[in-house]
């Protein structure tokens, strides 16, 4: 059967980036964060590229992105991502730090996907990122899932299959390295993404040039999303454990896997 | 704490210029194509390119498999396809000279060598592109366009030849074509004999376009001629070039000796009175070919300056970073090496001499992709009129170029003050357009390749002098010693240096040409009226040296009563056309800056003020320098070929004094004799120096021209300790975004 996959994510910094916390008059942000170049969430580039996946798999499937995030920086993010898949954008301009409710986010999201003409619940797939680089709150997903009246959802989930009789395959991680497998007779479901286990699609720039199309004209049209939240930051500050880079070549695996297994035994 | 002169209260440069500012700069920010060619091009740049050359890549002469995995690369990226038709293959619309010139950016970004594969890839395409008949262009652009469950062929461009050295007289070809066959009714079969030298891409070319000469009288003159693998005969790649630079391009010494059907021959023949007669001769499809893809390889060397700013900036701050006794919050932890001024203003040089260079090349890109569909424009008008090519049609243009000098005049002069009718019919006339546009790219695409690569090979220099011992290593941040080394071989191949001066020399003296440049001149007065810290008034005042000196040298005599200005004077030439490189690479970085400035702020939202403050200073800390480039240039040339006066020559003491006239008048006004000038003594000797003081008569405009220029030159500095404070206080990533 055909999907409606609709995908939930945002944009992060660029992790090269010098990230900095500061105040602002509207709480705290990130220094100089406009001007940061940033990247689409990884944890949510997993569910799309399962979604990719999926969608190919079952002709007639369609991906639509929904994404929250301030649309100056979402039109830069999505100059890549367009040319992995095919897939419609459905733009929300709004703040795209770790700053914000994820209570209030959740609410923008499943009005925004509520408000997509033609959906039919009963094939639609809501995939995203169990946890975001941002702030990894971990909750947006269900709770986004639980407004749209979506109650069958799977977390940590590493892989998803569709057996001969149309139901949902869903590993999902448990503990101790350990997957849960699930099966659920059909959609709709919210699936939120630990890493999955495939690769980036190739990139396909007509692919991209087909999405720009469309997702050009969204993106003007984006309207401000409007967060509505009682949430405070008493004290934003970098984690405490600074990374300690050091630059080796030509050292074998094993050699390397002592030294940290050395290192975390300190 | 920092160690600062400047105290600007202006906004500073917050963090490194991203995409935002660089699609204003270089205005491609309303064309979605470009920008993601740009991301997927940089994803390999800095990925799978920048892993294979941190892998030691670079230290084979082979074709790797390493090097050839990156093909593929190239071909998810959109590389490849990026100089294909919609309809052959291709993603781009219209002309892709922008394009082509943002991919040998950002690959040249990491490794030159990369950037050189792909261009090669385009350049061994673009005679049939150009040239090519609507046939062959179908047939072999379709090959090269990557697709699903299909092999991509690949072109290589051979001209090269070995008579005896490494290097190229594109007049001169050893390449032979002579009829092997000819049947009754049928189509002739060509054999063609042909050794290259430093062909790149023949590692894995599957097509050749080959530069040949007849050898035979049933052939007339030379051509190009399309060689692939599967011909009968000897299709031989050669062996690798020990090339010291742009490794990670295959480059070889190949052999050809094959039969080919007189189709291949790139834009067909005609047959008269039983002789093949190729479209065209050899050179009319280089001449195509290079003054478009010179473009690229000037902005390789551009790219590499830039991506010298952000390791430059990390290892000068974290100098002595780690050491016990350097505490954090001390000046030393804090700004290491940036505590020195010397330090900033030499990184600010190789900053604004990469700004200036992008701009200069981005903006030659741009006036191809607008002389492109003029040029077809101008063709049809011509055929309409009967005209083909060649001469003819050098002929007919000639005679046109009075009316683009007059487009040109109405153009400069005030809306009010412009003959609106004529000026309308002149700017619709594709034939005085295509003038106009062609004298500008004949004249900005040598600068580019000459500038862009010679003096930024003079940058790169100083970028890897500023990394101190570190730059000069494998291990080096950014791979500066790698870049500095291949910018030498950007400033060689496809032309080197004296050929695109040899060009600038005779392009830049066109009548269209200079009318164009007084244009320019008078554009910045005006941005100097309205923004006068940008150095637009500076550089007007150099302009308007160079132009006096080039008019002056027209007439000029030496000494000897010689004409200064002369095609084999390539003393005199040849530097005027350096001047001018200076000239056009400030002026393109000013009006990037301007246009940022009025078009940037309602996009960026963070950062623009301080981004546009600091990139301002640089234009102007580069307009400097380059005015005093020029006036030094054309103070030698109009100085330098008239003769040294000295005593033994009479008429050089007619102004002179007698000693006793001299005393005589210091009597009568004291103080007087300081305003005279040479004396001699009763004994007929003068005073105990060289000679005599040099008059000039008639050059008392180029004086006052200089020293109006000297005045001008008021604010450089302070501008550039403006921009030294930016350096020293912007942010930067936490870490390289590729690897070492």
């Amino acid at each position: 059967m055909p999907y409606q996959i609709i995908v939930c994510g945002g944009l992060a910094p660029d992790p090269l980036q010098t990230l900095e916390p500061v105040s602002s008059p509207a709480g705290p942000a990130l220094k100089n964060e406009m001007m940061l170049p940033a990247v689409f969430d990884p944890w949510a580039g997993h569910a799309l590229y399962e979604a990719a996946h999926l969608a190919k798999q079952h002709p007639g499937s369609s991906i639509k992105v929904v994404s929250l995030a301030p649309k100056a920086k979402l039109q830069q993010v999505m100059m890549t991502i367009a040319q992995k898949l095919p897939f419609e954008l459905v733009p929300l301009d709004g703040p795209g730090g770790g700053f914000t409710d994820a209570a209030s986010i959740a609410a923008v999201l499943a009005d925004a996907i509520a408000a997509i003409p033609g959906l039919d619940k009963s094939q639609v797939l809501l995939f995203g990122g169990w946890e975001s680089a941002t702030r990894g709150a971990g909750t947006v997903m269900q709770m986004v899932g639980e407004k749209l009246g979506i109650t069958e959802q799977f977390l940590a989930v590493d892989e998803l299959t569709i057996d001969a009789d149309g139901a949902l395959v869903i590993k999902e991680r448990v503990e101790g390295g350990q997957h849960q497998v699930s099966r659920c007779t059909a959609p709709p479901a919210v699936l939120a993404w630990a890493t999955g286990n495939l690769s980036e699609p190739a990139n396909h720039p007509q692919t991209g040039m087909a999405n720009m199309r469309a997702m050009m004209p969204a993106l003007q049209k984006a309207k401000p999303a409007s967060l509505t939240s009682a949430l405070t930051f008493a004290d934003v500050s970098l984690p405490a454990v600074t990374r300690q880079t050091r630059i080796v070549k030509d050292v074998p695996a094993a050699e390397i896997a002592r030294e940290i297994a050395e290192w975390i035994k300190q | 704490m920092p160690a600062t002169t400047s105290h600007s209260q202006r906004e500073l440069l917050k963090t490194l210029p991203g995409d935002d500012i660089r699609q204003i700069l270089w205005r491609f920010s309303d064309r979605y194509d470009l920008q993601m060619l740009v991301q997927s091009v940089r994803a390999v740049a800095r990925g799978p390119v920048a892993r294979l050359v941190a892998q030691g890549g670079r230290l084979s002469h082979d074709w790797t498999p390493e090097k050839n995995a990156l093909l593929a690369e190239f071909d998810n990226a959109g590389i490849t396809a990026a100089y294909l038709e919609p309809e052959e293959g291709g993603y781009l619309e219209g002309p892709k000279n922008l394009a082509l010139s943002l991919i040998a950016f950002e690959l040249a970004w990491v490794d030159a060598g990369a950037a050189t594969g792909s261009l090669a890839t385009h350049l061994g395409l673009a005679p049939i592109h150009e040239r090519g008949t609507p046939e062959q262009r179908a047939h072999y652009m379709s090959l090269a366009a990557p697709a699903p469950g299909k092999e991509t062929k690949r072109a290589a461009f051979a001209l090269t030849e070995p008579i005896p050295y490494v290097g190229v007289e594109t007049g001169i070809l050893g390449g032979r074509v002579r009829i092997a066959e000819w049947p009754e009714g049928g189509e002739p079969i060509l054999e063609v004999n042909k050794r290259g030298r430093f062909i790149t891409n023949m590692g894995f070319a599957n097509f050749v376009t080959a530069a040949v000469e007849s050898d035979d009288p049933r052939i007339q003159g030379t051509c190009m001629v399309i060689l692939e693998e599967t011909d009968p005969g000897i299709f031989d790649r050669g062996t690798p070039t020990r090339k010291l630079v742009h490794q990670l391009s295959s480059t070889s010494d190949p052999v050809f000796q094959l039969r080919v059907p007189a189709s291949r021959i790139v834009g067909g023949y005609e047959v008269k009175d039983g002789k093949i007669i190729p479209t065209f001769d050899h050179s009319t499809v280089i001449e195509a070919v290079f003054r478009r893809t010179r473009v690229g390889v000037g902005l390789m060397t551009s790219a590499k300056l830039l991506s010298a700013i952000e390791p430059l900036i990390r290892y000068h701050r974290d100098r002595f970073r780690g050491s016990g006794v350097v505490v954090p919050g001390s000046p030393r932890y804090e700004l290491g090496l940036q505590q020195k001024e010397d330090v900033t203003h030499r990184l600010l040089d190789v900053w604004a001499a990469g700004e200036a260079s992008a701009s200069l090349g981005f903006t030659t890109a741009r006036l191809f992709d607008q002389l492109d569909p003029i040029e077809k424009q101008k063709d049809q008008a011509l055929a309409e009129l009967g005209i083909k090519g060649g001469m003819a049609a050098y002929k007919a243009l000639r005679k046109r170029n009075a009316e683009a000098v007059e487009f040109l005049d109405l153009q400069g002069r005030a809306e009010a003050l412009r003959n609106k009718v004529r000026y309308a019919a002149l700017s619709a006339d594709p034939i005085v357009q295509y003038i106009v546009l062609d004298a500008q790219a004949n004249v900005l695409c040598p600068a580019t390749k000459l500038w862009n690569t010679g003096h930024g090979n003079v940058m790169m220099r100083e970028a890897v002098s500023l990394m101190g011992g570190y730059g000069i290593t494998e291990d080096c941040p950014g791979f500066l010693s790698f870049k500095w080394m291949d910018s030498q071989l950007e400033a060689t191949y496809e032309g080197p240096e004296a050929v695109q001066r040899r060009q600038l020399s005779v392009t830049m003296n066109s009548e269209v040409f200079l009318a164009q440049f007084r244009n320019w001149i008078h554009e910045m007065r005006i941005v100097a009226s309205h923004d006068p810290g940008t150095g637009a008034c500076t550089l007007a005042s150099a302009m308007h040296l160079w132009l006096w000196t080039v008019e002056h040298l027209q007439q000029a005599k030496d000494e000897f009563g010689q004409k200064l200005y002369q095609s084999n004077r390539q003393g005199v030439t040849f530097p005027m056309a350096d001047a001018l490189c200076w000239l056009l690479a400030s002026r393109s970085q000013i009006l990037d800056v301007q246009h940022l400035r009025h078009e940037g702020g309602a996009s960026i939202q963070e950062g623009f003020e301080g981004s546009v403050n600091f990139l301002t200073d640089l234009c102007h800390v580069h307009a400097a320098r380059a005015a005093g480039e020029v006036s030094r240039i054309c103070s030698e040339l109009v100085f330098g070929y008239l003769r040294h006066p000295s005593w033994d020559r009479a008429e050089e003491c007619e102004s002179c004094f007698k000693e006793e006239e001299l005393q005589q008048i210091e009597g009568i006004v004291p103080g007087a004799s300081s305003f005279t000038s040479d004396f001699y003594r009763e004994d007929g000797t003068h005073a105990t120096k060289a000679g005599p003081c040099v008059r000039a008569p008639g050059l008392a405009d180029f004086t006052k021209l200089r020293s109006k220029l000297d005045g001008c030159l008021s604010g450089a500095l302070l501008a550039k300790d403006r921009a030294a404070e930016s350096i020293q206080k912007v942010m930067i990533p936490a870490a390289l975004d590729y690897p070492l």
